[in-house]
């Protein structure tokens, strides 16, 4: 048997640690989401009904099972504001994902074209923002984009408009949030599989006549794709949940989903109603989710 | 044109620096204005310290720093060791039952929308009827974050050369001593930037606390947040500030560790 055989098997040990910890606080917790999800509101401790209680026998829970009803799903169905959150969520992630493309392709494809050595410092310099707060980093344009904020004075003192214009609640906010938060989700993928390829490729296409223009699009581009799908993936699917950006940058006119949902959970404290819409959320990203695993594991692959 | 040393055009240029410069400016213009004197962001009163002060004399304040900065030094300790573990699993384990499933779980909290996770967290908390507070907001973020440290030890991992770890086996180790004794110092500073990397993360994560936390223990990011809804507070500059600070230190130790491990003659983890 080979050294590297039998440095498999304690290795697959070590899966058993974060595995049990994964299925216990990742798997199951959708099972009591699902559950819950088919319950009714109640003003009790917890707020629902029916509780399943192992303390009352099999009758009680073959009655608890008998109250479970999709109710909660018609409802999403019959209100207009929750198809319209869903609508609008899907639709801002769209546009927010094509501008982060149209944005960070261009600076993935500086990166990649800089020196060897110059690489890695463009590369930590994306990287750092990610590590910066979150909040912090929205909360830094608000603080822009506020009535009298940093953008209406540099606009004012240029004489670019006469009266300070309003950003704060508006989409124009909240998309700037957007991109300025996920540009590096975007640009690494892109810059990872842009600096992978063999630069012999386009030197060829340029010895056979192409100009820069067709070199780009008929070589350098089409190699990328596997880029901007994990970017665009990457991007996609936590925007549609997204939460925090709208809330502070955009208005309440209308809401996105998770803005719904966290409604539904902290100001309504309908619980049922908020894990429906997480079902019907995680239904909605099933086929983004499944591609991006695809994606994943094929990286994985090609690595090993 | 496809010279090598003008492999860089004007645009590449124009579009790194607007990049930049659009990645940086805005976090730099809220360091600046936390020094300022004056109440009133519109007008600038002259360097202080006064919002600094204004900090570190609220109470509730320096109480959700204290909540966060264990939650995230002890989730970002256990996320490292599960993470740690994983990625050994998956680049060293030949395969075995249910690592699609593994894989797949692994991944999933990257991209799943966090008020998907936190909800979900909750109700589990709430049907096993756990006392909500530290352990509950601990547990949630070292779920969120094992994935970062996995991506970042496996991808270390990856490339590590296994004869090493082969050469010891051959010379007498068992496994798990050849991993200890060989493997783990040569990973050593990517399972560091996995911590720092979990660390950070878990330091600003508001939403997952914010469902799995219970009365009285609010995180900073808790904090900030209801006081940002409220409107700009020029002590909410400073505690930003504050926070980019430790993270920038954070940083520099994780960059010199990789660097550490390049200076060896390794590829650089990637951060």
């Amino acid at each position: 048997m080979s050294a590297r055989r039998i440095f498999s098997r304690p290795a697959r040990f070590a899966a058993i640690a974060p595995y049990v910890w994964m299925v216990l606080f990742f798997l199951v917790p959708f099972a009591f989401v699902a559950k819950i999800s088919l319950s009714q509101t109640a003003i009790a401790q917890p707020p629902y009904t029916p509780v399943f209680s192992l303390a009352g026998g099999w009758s009680s829970l073959s009655d608890a099972f008998a109250a479970l009803s999709p109710d909660n799903f018609r409802l999403l169905l019959s209100d207009d504001l929750y198809l319209s959150s869903y609508l609008r969520s899907v639709v801002v992630a769209l546009t927010s994902t094509a501008i982060l493309l149209l944005i960070g392709y261009p600076i993935a494809y500086g990166m990649a074209r800089l020196p060897r050595r110059w690489q890695g410092i463009a590369m930590m310099l994306v990287i750092i923002p990610f590590w910066t707060s979150f909040l912090i980093r929205i909360y830094a344009w608000v603080n822009i984009l506020q009535h009298d904020g940093l953008l209406n004075q540099i606009l004012l003192a240029l004489h670019l408009v006469s009266t300070p214009v309003v950003w704060l609640s508006t989409d124009s906010a909240m998309y700037v949030g957007i991109v300025y938060s996920y540009l590096p989700f975007m640009i690494l993928p892109l810059f990872a599989t842009l600096t992978k390829l063999e630069p012999a490729l386009e030197e060829a296409a340029a010895d056979l006549g192409a100009s820069p223009r067709e070199i780009f699009w008929l070589v350098t581009f089409p190699l990328s794709l596997p880029g901007v799908g994990a970017g665009s993936l990457l991007c996609f699917i936590p925007i549609v949940g997204e939460f925090v950006i709208p809330d502070l940058l955009a208005g309440s006119k209308s809401l996105m989903i998770g803005q719904t949902l966290w409604l539904e959970f902290f100001t309504n404290k309908d619980w049922p109603v908020a894990s429906s819409i997480a079902v019907v959320l995680l239904v909605v990203l099933l086929l983004p989710l499944l591609l991006y695993d695809r994606l994943q594991r094929r990286q994985l692959e090609e690595s090993r | 044109m496809a010279a090598k040393s003008s492999r860089l055009s004007r645009f590449n240029v124009a579009s790194l620096t607007l990049g930049l410069a659009f990645l940086y400016l805005p976090i730099l213009i809220l360091v600046i204005y936390s020094f300022n004197a004056s109440r009133l962001v519109t007008v600038w009163g002259g360097w202080s310290l006064r919002w600094y002060h204004e900090f570190f004399n609220d109470r509730a304040m320096i109480d959700a720093a204290w909540m966060s900065l264990r939650v995230g030094a002890t989730s970002a300790t256990v996320a490292t060791v599960l993470g740690t573990l994983a990625a050994v699993a998956l680049s060293r384990g030949e395969g075995f039952r249910g690592r699609m499933l593994f894989s797949g779980m692994l991944y999933a909290p990257l991209v799943m929308p966090e008020v998907i996770t936190g909800l979900s967290l909750l109700l589990l908390f709430v049907a096993l009827e756990a006392e909500r507070g530290f352990w509950t907001v601990t547990i949630a973020h070292t779920t969120l974050t094992m994935c970062f440290v996995a991506v970042v030890v496996q991808s270390r991992l990856v490339s590590l050369d296994r004869s090493l770890e082969e050469a010891a086996m051959d010379l007498g180790c068992d496994p798990v001593r050849a991993f200890v004794m060989v493997t783990l110092p040569l990973i050593a500073p990517a399972v560091l930037a996995g911590w720092m990397l979990a660390f950070t993360l878990s330091l600003d994560d508001l939403v997952i606390a914010s469902f799995t936390t219970g009365p009285g223990s609010a995180t900073l990011p808790i904090r900030i947040y209801s006081e940002v809804r409220l409107g700009v507070k020029p002590e909410i500059n400073a505690i930003c500030t504050l926070v980019i600070g430790l993270i920038a230190v954070v940083i520099v130790i994780a960059s010199l560790a990789s660097k550490l491990s390049s200076d060896r003659g390794e590829s650089a983890a990637p951060l």
